[in-house]
């Protein structure tokens, strides 16, 4: 105490001297400067020989420029930035808040729409959050943290390589590797906001709630989308889970029958669940014949990928999408460069392809649906979206084999969508005989033993690396593969991935489907592979948005740089058709809702199930829902809400309405039975499938 | 920049300045060493300078009173920033590495220790949060509470208390009459593990349990969080959210998904009697329970292990209905008197917390129960003889102090009346029985207040009493447990209206009495019966030595107008007999005396009685309190108080070793540090089947 006192002393006194010499002269100039000139000046004197004698360093002015203007600036910057939090907190909340449009559901309220049904939601791929529970000592403090979705992604930037470790699954088993337990997060939480400010689910959410939903009669159904469905039961018993959480809603909230609303993947997710839940218990859950017809009331499937997604192919392939290869065109390099070490594609194709749910996304019902070499039931699809004109007529070298379709189209180089994918453009439009004999047994002949692996190129490992380069040259040289053919290719370049997940996944038609073969749970989610249940008061709802050019199918080359461990193969970005032409960036796009083509979403409902058919033998009765993509017209507006696009539709204020009106009891006449914008039933016409 | 702001004040400073000062004026720049001596009466160059140096202060001022401040800001900033990004870059495991240094190598963590000896996840665990902790989110809401939709109006930051306290409290409350929602408020708990992991940030409740739990194993599949609203009466969860059928549910799926192992109940504070509610409940038929049959617990559960369990109530309950207020905010009051009480800013805030705590049904779930037979008399009490210096030597006087209030004069001196949970006055806490002259206040005529209106929105139930009836309650002197139900039932008859249809707080003379079906006796350890479950354990887990409030001194507030007309008088002070600040003290985990977590498993379970009659086995495994040894521990791995001990590293230990199926005797049977059996023994309670011949003193 003594000490603190003499020290504060002795700053006095010198704060005093530095009075006497700067603080007293400016008081001394500043009242008496009229009076008298010289008696200041030699104040001045007096106190600069008092300077002089106690020399005070010089550079001190200049040392204020330097830092302490910074300093200055960051002070003065922070003080505003403070002060306007500070104002913006202090305003009354709905001063500030961006008016916002009432929603449907303040709408439907004072119609006297009230919560009847209980709703259980459905993620899709993606949007559901994980967290860790058990991890390697590089995740160490991310207990229970998210590592995927919700929060922010912190994460990732921090410690990449560790996150991409801990979301990876086990390559031979698909479920969790040794040490580490990734959970999906439970709750209305796990997949309301992807990330914040991004909605996903929230906006359905706030909208149920305005009617009287809540979390009793409110439940996300949230599962690790990384396994393969049935693995999410053997693991996480989430489908039992999901089964009991249905039967107390219906039990709690007075017998009323359940509203399931899947999204995007989710949608076979549910397929899966329904065919499980009713079958006998060492396999499915037990729930008897007649539990969906108990239970549930509709299965509203937003963006539904019932027959796949080109997407996924293109995933599998070569990890990257539409996006990723505008970036590699745009930027060349930056993704290429391995001056980081990152090859960042090649980690995140390692950790994709451990991820079994991918290849449920990958197209189904294989060149019956998709078209083969030649046709495809998307012919004569224009892409000039705005404006669809099918008045133009013009010449086409190849629709041959395609009888019942004899209307002429605009485009010259029309798009083969069948060839899902070709290695470069004349592959892609050149009529099938021209073509290399695409032969599935061109991948047997080629021997995969002569592989020279080398150490030396980084430890990202995919399949590709245990390829030799004889045989990537082969694929290529096969031109074009169909949707067919081309889970022939998967399983050659990726074979142990394919062998994993061929075992809980099946991309065929069935010829017969009393078959018992049929009972096995990998041919669950494949609506061309199972029957729907017996439940004739059921209603299955397509509901999705089109309008915007979606994937399709895929121009591409070999991978110019043949460094080892790289992907060999990437998208030909250099490929652009004619004006009007739907190839874009080495991609053939189709109406969808940039995610899923039209024809995944709508076939099933549009004419697989319509009305009594072997896949429905009850004859469920099947609706149509599209919406018409409108882009935001202002930034107010955020995403839009009136988006057709795969995510963003779930802020759509029609679609919200529809499934509104349909949870508080209405049927699907009373909301408009089908609503059809694209040419879906066109499309399916052309599809040549057994019902 | 830096010359812009030189310029300014020079500008300014020329037009009054000599003309000495306007040459110089000239060079910015303060190297300039001046080849221009045009300053006659400077010879030398160095001069010159500090003249020039000299010459700047004037300009100063402008300087140092705003820039300065923003110079010193952006320096804060700066290092902020600076200390923030090398808090970002530092490795996880830094704050534990220092830590180490400096208090040596920390035990590992009970869930690190058990998985080395082998441990392995068994049963699956269901969590059962206590009154307050539990997360509650809006789901519907007044237009003040726009932008709150799924946002935590309790739990999390409180950033909404601060912002809109009326809005707040008008939201957290709940409808007067029929203690449910209000009119267009859905207020609903926030469900799964993140209900109750931790209250505010940083402040864990069961996230140091479940953290633990997760290395052994457990995960999202066999743990789940009962949450509940903890504002409603237990079986009002049921009617409104059917929380009692979710939670049979859940437990039902995690017994059939985990291969038919029972689950491992862990009920916390007020979490245990909504659990005995439960457990009544789900074996009661359909109308009234959950229909599972006669042998649904014992189907389903292993063990009840129960942590801080106010089976009895707990006195702060009383002090929290009576005058809003608890030896925390007592202390406050005291240290500085009038803050609390001032009405200049309209706050009120006592009076509103009192307003929304009273709808709050479930508070009057934890008043004291079993009356004057289980917390004593005038004269009597089963802690006699407990000292405040627990150090044990009073052992004697625990000897003397027989139950009776005949040896009274010998305990006179030293023991204090915890019996009397409410006197007026120190004097008549302490004063003998006979001294005392009470004056019966149940008959008492409420006066009418004229003041009411006056009073602005602020509803509490005493307004409606008048000044006649407050001085009727301040005249019958002193409480037992027994009339303080009826003092409740005075001041607050709408309240207790609601909560009696809830709740009660006797003793059953006899258990067959088929008015023991009504769920309101459920939740009641001393009126209801366990279930048939003689493979079942019930543990009770409790800190131990840490003061706890048992007893009030009250006195009658001084401006009896629109506030509350009493108030605890923190100047009773009495080292003799724990009596500080106006409360009388025991040993306990600062929150539930001992009496009221053991006594049950001590005694009136204990064995076969007619509450237990299938013998369930019971033990009590207490934990004595010890601080946190330095700052770095937080909030201590040896504490005893009520929520911290959810991170005491013993408890987790003999939790986890339950949920991996160990058995109680396996764990070291009864673990006793207080004098709980000695004080059991005091209480005359009738535990066998036969008709009991009811005593109270």
């Amino acid at each position: 105490m003594a000490s603190v006192l003499r020290f504060r002393k002795l700053c006095y006194v010198e704060s005093a001297v530095k009075c006497t010499s700067v603080g007293y002269e400016s008081f001394e100039i500043d009242e008496k400067l009229d009076k008298k000139e010289e008696d200041v000046l030699s104040a001045n004197n007096f106190a600069l020989e008092i300077n002089k004698k106690r020399k005070q360093p010089k550079r001190q002015p200049k040392e204020w420029r330097c830092l302490d203007s910074c300093c200055w600036i960051i002070g003065y910057l922070c003080t505003t930035w403070w002060l306007l939090l500070f104002f913006y907190h202090c305003f009354p909340v709905t001063l500030l808040r961006v008016p916002e449009l009432p929603g449907p559901g303040v709408r439907l309220k004072r119609e006297g729409l009230t919560a009847l049904h209980p709703v259980v939601l459905v993620p899709g791929i993606v949007t559901g959050g994980l967290e860790l529970w058990e991890g390697r000592p590089c995740a160490d403090g991310l207990f229970r943290k998210r590592l995927w979705g919700g929060g922010s992604f912190t994460q990732i930037f921090k410690r990449p390589l560790c996150l991409l470790e801990h979301l990876s699954l086990h390559y031979e088993t698909g479920l969790d590797p040794q040490g580490i337990r990734v959970r999906a997060v439970p709750g209305l939480v796990g997949a309301d906001y992807f990330a914040p400010g991004y909605f996903v689910w929230a906006v359905l959410i706030e909208n149920l709630a305005k009617i009287g939903y809540e979390g009793k009669n409110l439940h996300m159904a949230a599962y690790d989308w990384r396994l393969s469905f049935q693995n999410t039961e053997i693991r996480d018993h989430a489908l039992t889970r999901l089964k009991s959480k249905i039967e107390l809603m219906y039990i709690s909230n007075g017998y009323k029958k359940v509203v399931a609303v899947p999204h995007s993947m989710g949608v076979i997710y549910f397929l899966h669940f329904l065919k499980w839940v009713e079958t006998p218990p060492p396999m499915g859950g037990g729930g008897g014949p007649g539990w969906c017809a108990k239970h549930i009331k509709a299965v509203m499937n937003i963006g539904p990928a019932f027959l796949g997604v080109p997407k996924a192919v293109s995933n599998l392939f070569s990890a990257e999408g539409k996006d990723v290869s505008y970036i590699r065109a745009m930027a060349p390099g930056v993704f290429d460069s391995e001056i980081l070490g990152l090859q960042t594609f090649e980690r995140v194709m390692r950790m994709a392809r451990t991820w079994d749910s991918i290849v449920s996304l990958l197209p189904k019902g294989g060149e019956v649906i998709w078209g083969n070499m030649d046709r495809s039931p998307e012919e004569g699809h224009v892409c000039d979206f705005s404006k669809k004109s099918h008045s133009k007529t013009s010449l086409t070298t190849n629709n041959v084999n395609n009888s019942d379709v004899k209307r002429g189209f605009l485009v010259k180089d029309l798009a083969n969508y069948g060839r899902i994918i070709s290695f470069g453009k004349p592959a892609s439009i050149l009529h099938s005989s021209k073509l290399p004999t695409s032969d599935s047994k061109v991948f047997s002949r080629t021997s995969t033993s002569e592989n020279f692996n080398n150490f030396s190129c980084g430890e990202a490992w995919t399949e590709y690396d245990e390829m030799s380069r004889q045989s990537i040259q082969n694929v290529a040289a096969d031109k074009a593969y169909t949707t067919t053919t081309l889970l022939d290719l998967l399983r050659f370049v990726a074979p142990k991935m394919m062998r994993r997940a061929e075992a809980h996944f099946s991309h065929g038609i069935a010829e017969n489907l009393d078959d018992p073969k049929y009972n096995h749970y990998k041919y669950w989610s494949n609506p061309l592979e199972t029957k729907l249940s017996d439940a004739p008061d059921m209603e299955i709802y397509c509901m999705y948005g089109v309008g915007i050019p979606t994937e399709r199918s895929y121009v591409y080359k070999l991978s110019p740089n043949s460094r080892c461990k790289s992907i060999p193969y990437q998208i030909d970005n250099s490929v652009h058709g004619e004006d009007g032409s739907c190839l874009k960036g080495g991609v053939y796009f189709a109406d969808g809702d940039e995610s899923v083509p039209v024809l995944s979403a709508g076939f099933m409902c549009a004419k697989g199930w319509r009305g009594r058919t072997r896949f429905n033998p009850s004859g469920i009765a099947t609706y149509i829902r599209e919406y018409r993509h409108k882009p935001p017209t202002s930034l107010m507006e955020g995403r839009g809400i009136e988006s057709g696009s795969h995510v963003d539709i779930m802020g759509n204020f029609a679609l919200i309405e529809d499934i509104m009106r349909v949870a508080s009891g209405a049927t699907g006449d009373e909301i408009g039975g089908d609503q059809i914008h694209s040419d879906i039933i066109k499309m399916s016409e052309r599809i040549n499938l057994g019902l | 920049m830096s010359s812009l702001r030189r310029r300014k004040p020079i500008n300014e400073s020329s037009d009054s300045k000599h003309k000495a000062e306007e040459e110089d004026e000239d060079h910015d720049d303060v190297d300039a060493d001046g080849d221009d001596d045009v300053n006659g009466k400077n010879k030398k160059t160095p001069s010159k300078i500090k003249k020039k140096r000299g010459e700047k202060p004037p300009k100063q001022p402008k300087w140092s009173c705003m820039d300065t401040c923003c110079w010193f800001i952006g320096c804060i900033c700066i290092t902020w920033w600076l200390l923030l990004f090398l808090y970002n870059a530092m490795p996880a495991s830094f704050p534990q590495y220092v830590t180490e240094a400096i208090t040596g190598p920390l035990p590992d963590p009970p869930g690190v220790k058990l998985k080395k000896e082998g441990l392995e996840a068994k049963h699956p665990v269901v969590f059962v949060p206590g009154i307050v902790t539990g997360g509650l989110e809006l789901w519907e809401g007044r237009e003040c509470a726009e932008g709150l939709f799924r946002k935590r109006l309790w739990g999390g930051t409180f950033g909404e208390v601060y912002k809109r306290p009326l809005c707040w409290v008008e939201h957290m409350s709940l409808d007067n009459e029929t203690g449910l929602d209000p009119c267009g408020i859905r207020v609903r708990p926030v469900s799964g593990l993140v209900a109750a992991d931790y209250f505010a940030p940083g402040y864990f409740v069961w996230a140091v349990l479940i953290a633990n739990l997760a290395r052994i194993g457990y995960e999202d599949k066999t743990m789940y969080m009962a949450a509940y609203d903890w504002r409603l009466s237990f079986q009002n969860t049921e009617v409104r959210d059917q929380t009692l059928s979710r939670i049979k549910s859940n437990i039902e799926l995690l017994v059939a998904t985990n291969g038919g192992r029972k689950v491992v109940v862990i009920p916390h504070s007020m979490g245990v009697l909504y659990f005995l509610h439960f457990m009544k409940w789900v074996e009661a038929p359909a109308p009234m329970g959950g229909g599972g049959g006669p042998d649904w617990c014992s189907k389903h559960i292993k063990a009840v292990v129960n942590i801080g369990g106010p089976f009895l109530g707990v006195p702060k309950a009383i002090a929290g209905l009576f005058s809003a207020e608890a030896k925390d905010i007592a202390v406050a009051r005291a240290l500085a008197p009038g803050f609390l009480d001032n009405d200049i800013f309209q706050f009120q805030t006592l009076q509103h917390v009192m307003r929304m705590s009273r709808t709050w049904d479930s508070t009057m779930s934890m008043i004291p129960r079993g009356g004057n037979t289980i917390w004593g008399g005038l004269d009597w009490s089963p802690e006699e003889g407990n000292s405040c210096a627990k150090k044990g030597e009073k052992k004697n006087e625990t000897q003397i102090a027989d139950q009776a209030g005949s040896e009274y004069a010998v305990c006179k001196a030293k023991s204090a009346n915890y019996g009397r949970i409410i006197s007026f006055g120190k004097d008549v806490a302490e004063a003998p029985s006979s001294d005392i002259e009470r004056i019966d206040f149940r008959g008492a005529i409420k006066g009418h207040s004229a003041a009411n209106t006056t009073c602005r929105d602020v509803w509490t139930e005493y307004h409606d009493m008048g000044f006649a009836g407050i001085k009727a309650v301040a005249e019958y002197k002193t409480y037992t447990a027994d009339s303080l139900v009826d003092l409740l039932h005075f001041v607050a008859p709408k309240m207790m209206a609601r909560g009696t249809a809830h709740f009660s707080y006797g003793v059953a003379d006899n258990l067959d009495d088929p008015k023991y079906k009504h769920y309101k006796y459920w939740s009641n350890p001393l009126e209801t019966r366990l279930p048939n479950a003689p493979d079942m354990e019930i543990y009770s887990l409790y800190g131990v030595g840490l003061p706890t409030e048992r007893a009030y001194v009250y006195k009658l507030s001084p401006h009896a107008e629109c506030s509350i007309p009493f108030k605890i008088d923190t100047s009773a002070d009495d080292e003799d007999t724990c009596l500080r600040d106006g409360v009388y003290s025991v040993d306990g985990d600062e929150t539930v005396p001992v009496l009221s977590a053991g006594f049950m498993c001590a005694k009136g379970w204990r064995g076969k009685t007619r509450f237990n009659p299938s013998g369930i086995r019971t033990y009590i495994r207490e934990y004595n309190h010890l601080p946190p040894a330095n700052l770095l521990e937080g909030r201590g791995t040896l504490s005893g108080a009520h929520v911290d001990i959810m991170g005491n590293f013993a408890l987790i230990e003999d939790v986890i070793r339950i949920a991996a199926g160990a058995s109680g005797e396996e764990l070291g049977g009864d673990q006793v540090y207080s004098k709980i059996f000695n004080w059991s023994e005091n209480i005359n309670l009738q535990l066998d089947e036969e008709i009991p011949v009811h005593s109270s003193s």
